[in-house]
């Protein structure tokens, strides 16, 4: 067994890797949730805002991460849809403005169809400069976004004439796969003006580790990787889908969905860390004595 | 025929003949996409939020308007995604209906995904052309659409708009509104220019100067983040009382108020206060870790070894996290296969047909 393990391929392990993901999937397991307070806090801080209250929702990701923050940003959208809030969306990342429209045809035009484009949301778009472009817009945004994404002047948008810098938002909600993201967001936004710009944040997970640090003085509320998504569906739906007595659209459940396989897998992962171990300390061991 | 090829040969045999199964399952061809198709007509009227103004002929603000007057028409067709069973829906109900149509683009397409997607995870057998083919295709529509977005997002209105905004307004963007020039936009427009000098054989040095600009400035604005955002505030975040307490409550969940005072009694808060010392001890026993001007021997050492073990917890986590995001991705790409491609799955109710369900009810276990 030993010599066997030792001398494994490791294209063996990538296909076991593959079907502990696949036949989750095929079979459609699910698993319950239970909410953390991180993604409790995430929810309360845009739970308690009052309808018509005007929030940014940051989309910078790119299609690399969608399976991750994608369930996050059509649940963001439809909590602050469903509570009338004034969204305004922009993106630091140049595939970002598709993700937007991804999820606005998503959530906003077929279950919110009396909302209109410019007094209910508005999509700003991409502007390059990474940071730099926070540290604008934190106090003249209009400097900066003098269009809309698809080329409207920003004063012609009914939405726009009460917003002059970032600070006029309650919220600004980050949805985050890298730099530029939350952590540039806290750097030059929320720290620099920690009375006036609140925010929330989703991330992957590999940018999670990196983010806790700031919680909760800098950064209230965090949801990380695909469980954090899972939770925030799961407050969402809960309160304003399931206490009616309506089963959520599975749309609004990919999360939830995707959290079946990862069982799966980390139940793989452990096997294969102890197996390896196991191969490493017999090797040590086989070593001494001879 | 060697080794490498046999197996690939063998390996697109299989795929071919499971496709040809699937197609035979499905009673059809899978993986296609459909598109709704809706006939948009504006017309030119006078009044209303502008001087001038084009409505939807549709729209309940049309209604505002007396379209007679209004000659001034354009048109054209819209077409937006739509689900298989949107598709068929239409299709029963009125089998000559031209509100949903099968799109050969979008079909073209998603096979294309299927393509790109099964090219790189053959990486994970062996380096390979199908590979190096998805590779190249992704960095060089990546440089295209980097260099495009850039251009209409940023340069058009920001820096020519911002310069001359009629000039802007009447060649490539219409809706940008009149503003007086800005002719401070020059320098940045200059520096630009410089910058490309860098393709110059004997003007490559000009190129210096900008660079040397952005650069500074870079420093500048990311030295300023990371001191204030970091550097301060984490010092701020580190100091916590390692005797936390918290308002008691009462039986109904109100916080009982001192008779005297009127303020609410407070409590040890044991959790809060485990967690404030475990952080202040992981803050300085790893600094101690890193204070190499004593040798790690007797208490130092034996505080910098906490702070190892420390270290590997945050790198377990962070490694923790990292499994969970990849799992996550492959989990994203397999459902495309299975949902979009093969429509052995249907989790978002994209189809009539309960395809899974003739898969599963044919595994007597699974039904």
């Amino acid at each position: 067994m030993y010599e066997f393990l030792k001398n494994l391929d490791r294209r063996w392990i990538f296909l076991m890797m593959l079907l502990a993901v696949a036949i989750p999937i095929l079979l459609e397991l699910k698993f319950p949730e239970k909410p953390t307070g991180l993604a409790q806090a995430v929810f309360d801080e845009i739970d308690k805002l009052p309808e018509g209250a005007p929030v940014l929702l940051a989309f910078d990701f790119d299609p690399a991460s969608e399976g991750e923050l994608g369930p996050m940003a059509t649940a963001f959208t439809f909590h602050c849809a469903t509570k009338k809030l004034k969204m305004y969306y922009m993106t630091l990342w140049p595939v970002g403005p598709r993700m937007i429209e991804d999820c606005i045809a998503k959530v906003i035009k077929p279950d919110f169809p009396d909302m209109k484009y410019g007094e209910d949301w508005v999509n700003l778009g991409y502007k390059s400069g990474y940071e730099g472009v926070i540290k604008v817009i934190v106090t003249d945004l209009k400097q900066l976004y003098t269009t809309d994404h698809f080329g409207a002047a920003i004063d012609s948008i009914p939405m726009m004439q009460n917003i002059q810098s970032v600070q006029d938002f309650d919220l600004v909600i980050n949805c985050s796969a890298g730099y530029a993201g939350t952590k540039e967001w806290v750097q030059y936004a929320s720290t620099p003006f920690p009375e006036q710009i609140r925010i929330v944040a989703g991330c992957t997970g590999v940018q999670s580790p990196l983010l806790y640090p700031y919680i909760p003085n800098q950064l209230p509320g965090l949801l990380g990787a695909i469980k954090g998504a899972a939770e925030y569906e799961k407050l969402v739906m809960d309160k304003y889908v399931r206490a009616f007595d309506r089963e959520p659209d599975p749309k609004y459940l990919e999360g939830i969905r995707r959290m079946g396989p990862q069982l799966v897998a980390h139940l793989l992962m452990i096997f294969f860390i102890i197996v390896g171990n196991w191969v490493y300390f017999t090797g040590k061991k086989r070593e001494a004595q001879s | 025929m060697n080794k490498d090829t046999k197996i690939w040969t063998i390996v697109f045999m299989v795929g071919l003949v499971l496709l040809v199964i699937r197609s035979f399952m499905v009673g059809g061809l899978f993986g296609t996409a459909y598109v709704s198709v809706e006939q948009m007509e504006y017309a030119e009227v006078s009044g209303g939020v502008g001087e001038e103004n084009w409505v939807n002929i549709n729209s309940e603000e049309a209604l505002d308007f007396d379209l007679t007057q209004a000659p001034d028409r354009i048109t054209w067709t819209k077409f937006e995604q739509a689900s298989p069973k949107q598709f068929d829906e239409a299709v029963l109900a009125d089998p000559n209906q031209d509100s949903y149509r099968f799109s050969l683009p979008r079909t073209v397409g998603l096979w294309l995904a299927v393509f790109f997607t099964m090219a790189i995870f053959s990486f994970l057998y062996k380096d390979n052309p199908f590979y190096k083919i998805a590779e190249s295709v992704v960095v060089g529509v990546s440089a295209a659409y980097w260099m495009v977005v850039g251009f209409w997002n940023v340069m058009i209105p920001n820096l020519f708009g911002m310069i001359n905004s009629n000039l802007v307004n009447g060649w490539a963007m219409p809706g940008l509104a009149d503003d007086e020039s800005h002719y401070i936009y020059l320098i940045p427009l200059i520096l630009g220019i410089m910058l490309l000098m860098r393709l110059s054989p004997k003007g490559a040095w000009i190129s210096r100067w900008p660079l040397a600009f952005i650069i500074g400035t870079t420093a500048g604005i990311r030295l300023l983040g990371f001191f204030h955002g970091d550097f301060l505030a984490q010092i701020r975040n580190s100091i916590a009382p390692i005797y936390s307490t918290t308002p008691q409550l009462a039986a109904d969940g109100t916080a009982i108020l001192d008779a005297a005072t009127g303020l609410p009694v407070m409590g040890f808060d044991f959790w809060d206060s485990m967690r404030n010392i475990l952080m202040i001890v992981g803050v300085l026993s790893c600094l101690v870790y890193f204070f190499f001007s004593f040798e790690h021997k007797g208490a130092v050492g034996k505080v910098a070894k906490l702070g190892i073990w420390y270290m590997m917890i945050t790198f377990g986590a962070a490694f923790g996290f990292t499994v969970m995001g990849r799992i996550a991705l492959l989990s994203i790409r397999l459902e495309f296969l299975f949902d979009d491609w093969l429509w052995l799955i249907d989790p978002t109710g994209k189809r009539l047909a309960d395809t899974v369900g003739i898969i599963m009810s044919s595994v007597p276990m699974l039904s």
